[in-house]
C-alpha cells in the first residue's frame, strides 16, 4: 500500500514522501499518540550543527509514540492491540554492551525516519503491548524508559549507600528519573535542584527541592543525576561535584551541544564515578511498561503532559512544534493524518 | 457493520495504453487496486471490503487478492460490477445484504480503485461523517476558477470559486438510505447520475463534506499514471 512519511527536509520544512509498504514479516502499527522530545525540537528549529543536518535530513521526526497494530505477521500481536515501539534498533547481538550503545545500532528519528508516518512497519521485537496504560501517557513510554535505563545502570554501578540522591534539573527528564527512583528506592531521600520554582513545585513526591546556585552549604548527596543538558550542564556538574559525597556516582543524562568543562581535580579527589547515560533498549521498555501500569505512576506522569489538538495536516505539525517551545514539560498530540 | 466498496468496474478506455483496465496497472511493486485494497484493510473499522469489478475481470481480481492480500482473505469479497458506477454500488449492497442481511446500522464507504493515495484519515472521517449525517463526500476546495459553458463555446457563468469544490472519493453513506434513495429514482434520473453522492443530491438529502487531499489523485490518464509512478518511485529509489 502507499504509505506517507512526513519528513523534515530543512529546519521548519516538512514534506511528504511516499513509499510502497508491503505486508511482510514486520508488524504494521498505526501511530495514535506522539510526544515531542528536545532532540526533535533541535532538528526542527535547526539548532543542530549544519553538517549534522546535512547528514540526517530529510528524516521523519518523533521517537516517542504509541499506536495500534493493524497487521501482524504472526500470533505475537493481535490486530487492534495497543503497543509502543522501540526506536533503538540494534543490528548485531552482543552480550556485554547494552543495545542502545552498541556499535551498529541505529535510532529512529536520528538518521533514520522516526514515527511521523501514516503507518510504521517495524520488526516484531521492537514492539511491546501496552495494555492498561492510557494512550496519551503511553506516548511517553520511550521517555520514561530512558529514566528506567539510567536507574538500572545506577543500580549496577553505584555503591550501596543511597540515603540521599540529588537530581539536578527541573524538567521532564528530571521528573521521570525522580519517578523511577521514587519507585525503586522508597527509603532514599530524593532532592531536586532546579531553577524555576513553578516547575520545582511539580515534584510533590520528593523529599525536598532547592534552587540551583543557592543550595544550603551543608547539603550532601550520596549520588547525583544530572538532567539539565544544554547551557545548564556546566553549572549543574560543578554544583554536583561540590555537594556529592566521596565515591559518589554522577549519572550524566542531559544532552549538550557545547563543550562542558569539568573540575577533574575534585572528581579525582572525591573518587567520583561519572556514567554517561542515553536512550534505552527493550529491557528498559519492559520495565517501564510494568511501572507505568501502576495507576499512581500514570497519575503522576499525566501532570506533566500538555495535550495539543490532534495533528491532521502538515500545518498541524508546525503548530505542535511551535507550541512545544512554550510547554513546561511534555507536549503530546494525537496523530490522525 | 462497516463495509468498504472499492469500485473497479472501469475497462481503461481513457488510458489508450493497454487492454488491461487501469486499476490493474502496476504502481511500484503491485497493481494500483492492491494498494487501494491494502489501505482499506489497514483501517480496522471495516468488517468487510468489497471490490466491484467488471464481470470479465472477477477471476483475475480474485487471483490478485489471493496473491497479495491472502492474510486478510476473509475480509475481502469480489463482486461483478453493474452497467455503470451506481450499478456496481448496488451490486455490492446486494451482496452485503445477502450475506449479512439488511440493517439500518450498515455503513458503506465507496471509493475509486484508481485512487491509491487515499489516507486512513480520510477513511476514518468518512466513516464518522456517514455515521453522524448519513452521507458524505470527500472534496478539495477548487484551486482553479471553474467556468461553466452550456454550449461548449462561450462562458455562460463563472461561479464564485470560494463555493466550488472538486469531488474526490471516498463517498460514504448509511447503506439503507443510499439504497432507498436510488430505488426512488426514475430511469431518466438515474441516467444523469455521475456518482453516488448525486443520488442524495437529486433527492435533496444533505451530503456533508470531508476534507480530501491534493495527492488523493485519480489515475485516469497516462499523465496521471506517470505522476503516480513518480510519487512512489521517489522513495523506492532511495
Amino acid at each position: 500500500m502507499i504509505n506517507r512519511i512526513f519528513q523534515l527536509t530543512a529546519p521548519r520544512m516538512i514534506s511528504v514522501k511516499y513509499e510502497d509498504l508491503s505486508f511482510a514479516d514486520r508488524v504494521i502499527v498505526r501511530p495514535e499518540f506522539m510526544a515531542v522530545c528536545h532532540a526533535d525540537q533541535r532538528y526542527y528549529q535547526g539548532q543542530r550543527d549544519a553538517r549534522v543536518l546535512r547528514q540526517k535530513l530529510p528524516m521523519a521526526l518523533i521517537h516517542e509514540c504509541c499506536g495500534r497494530v493493524v497487521y501482524s505477521p504472526d500470533a505475537r500481536f493481535s490486530v487492534g492491540q495497543p503497543v509502543v515501539m522501540i526506536p533503538n534498533t540494534p543490528t548485531r547481538p552482543e552480550d556485554c554492551i547494552y543495545e542502545n550503545y552498541r556499535e551498529g545500532s541505529y535510532f529512529l528519528s536520528s538518521g533514520h525516519d522516526g514515527f511521523m508516518r501514516e503507518l510504521v512497519a517495524i520488526a516484531p521485537d521492537r514492539v511491546l503491548g501496552c495494555e492498561g496504560i492510557d494512550p496519551m501517557t503511553a506516548a511517553i513510554t520511550e521517555f520514561f524508559s530512558v529514566g528506567v535505563h539510567a536507574a538500572g545502570r545506577f543500580d549496577r554501578v553505584a555503591h550501596e549507600r543511597r540515603g540521599a540522591i540529588g537530581i539536578w534539573g527541573d524538567g521532564s527528564l528530571a521528573f521521570v528519573v525522580a519517578n523511577v527512583l521514587r519507585a525503586r528506592y522508597p527509603k532514599s531521600r530524593l532532592f531536586i535542584i532546579g531553577r524555576q520554582p513553578r516547575k520545582l513545585a511539580q515534584f510533590s513526591f520528593v523529599d525536598d527541592t532547592f534552587r540551583a546556585g543557592d543550595l544550603p552549604a551543608d547539603l550532601r548527596v550520596d549520588h547525583a543525576f544530572e538532567c539539565c543538558g544544554g547551557d545548564g550542564s556546566t553549572a549543574a556538574i560543578e554544583e554536583i561535584i561540590g555537594h556529592i559525597r566521596p565515591q559518589g556516582t554522577l549519572m550524566l543524562m542531559g544532552v549538550s551541544e557545547n563543550q562542558v568543562p569539568v573540575t577533574t581535580r575534585m572528581v579525582l579527589e572525591k573518587g567520583l564515578t561519572m556514567v554517561g547515560c542515553s536512550r534505552s533498549g527493550r529491557a528498559d521498555f519492559e520495565a517501564a511498561i510494568e511501572l507505568m501500569r501502576a495507576e499512581r505512576t500514570q497519575r503522576r506522569l499525566r501532570t506533566i503532559l500538555s495535550p495539543e489538538e490532534p495533528v491532521r495536516s502538515i500545518g498541524d505539525i508546525h503548530r505542535v512544534f511551535e507550541s512545544d517551545r512554550s510547554t513546561p514539560f511534555k507536549t503530546v498530540f494525537g496523530w490522525e493524518v | 457493520m462497516i463495509f468498504g466498496a472499492i469500485l473497479a468496474g472501469g475497462v481503461g478506455s481513457r488510458m489508450h495504453m493497454a487492454d488491461m483496465p487501469k486499476q490493474f496497472l502496476p504502481l511500484g511493486e503491485k497493481p494500483i487496486l492492491v494498494h487501494t485494497l491494502e489501505k482499506f484493510l489497514t483501517c480496522r473499522q471495516f468488517d468487510m471490503v468489497y471490490v466491484g469489478v467488471h464481470p470479465d475481470w472477477v477471476g483475475y481480481t480474485e487471483d490478485l487478492v489471493a496473491k497479495h492480500t491472502a492474510f486478510a482473505e476473509d475480509r475481502i469479497a469480489v463482486v461483478p460490477g453493474g452497467e455503470d458506477r451506481n450499478g456496481t454500488v448496488m451490486n455490492v449492497i446486494a451482496a452485503i445484504e445477502e450475506r449479512f442481511g439488511p440493517s439500518e446500522e450498515h455503513l458503506l464507504v465507496t471509493h475509486d480503485a484508481v485512487r491509491p493515495f487515499v489516507t486512513l484519515r480520510m477513511l476514518e472521517e468518512n466513516i464518522a461523517a456517514a455515521r453522524e449525517h448519513g452521507a458524505c463526500d470527500t472534496v478539495m476546495p477548487a484551486v482553479d476558477t471553474i467556468v461553466e459553458s452550456t454550449d461548449g463555446e462561450i462562458i455562460s457563468a463563472i461561479p464564485p470559486r470560494g463555493r466550488m469544490y472538486q469531488g474526490q472519493t471516498p463517498q460514504s453513506f448509511r447503506m439503507s438510505l443510499l439504497k432507498s434513495l436510488y430505488e426512488s429514482l426514475s430511469a431518466d434520473e438515474r441516467a444523469v447520475l455521475t456518482d453516488a453522492c448525486k443520488i442524495c443530491v437529486v433527492r435533496q438529502y444533505p451530503v456533508y463534506l470531508v476534507r480530501g487531499s491534493e495527492t488523493n489523485i485519480k489515475i485516469t490518464t497516462p499523465g496521471d499514471y506517470k505522476i503516480a509512478q513518480a510519487m512512489v518511485r521517489e522513495l523506492s529509489d532511495d
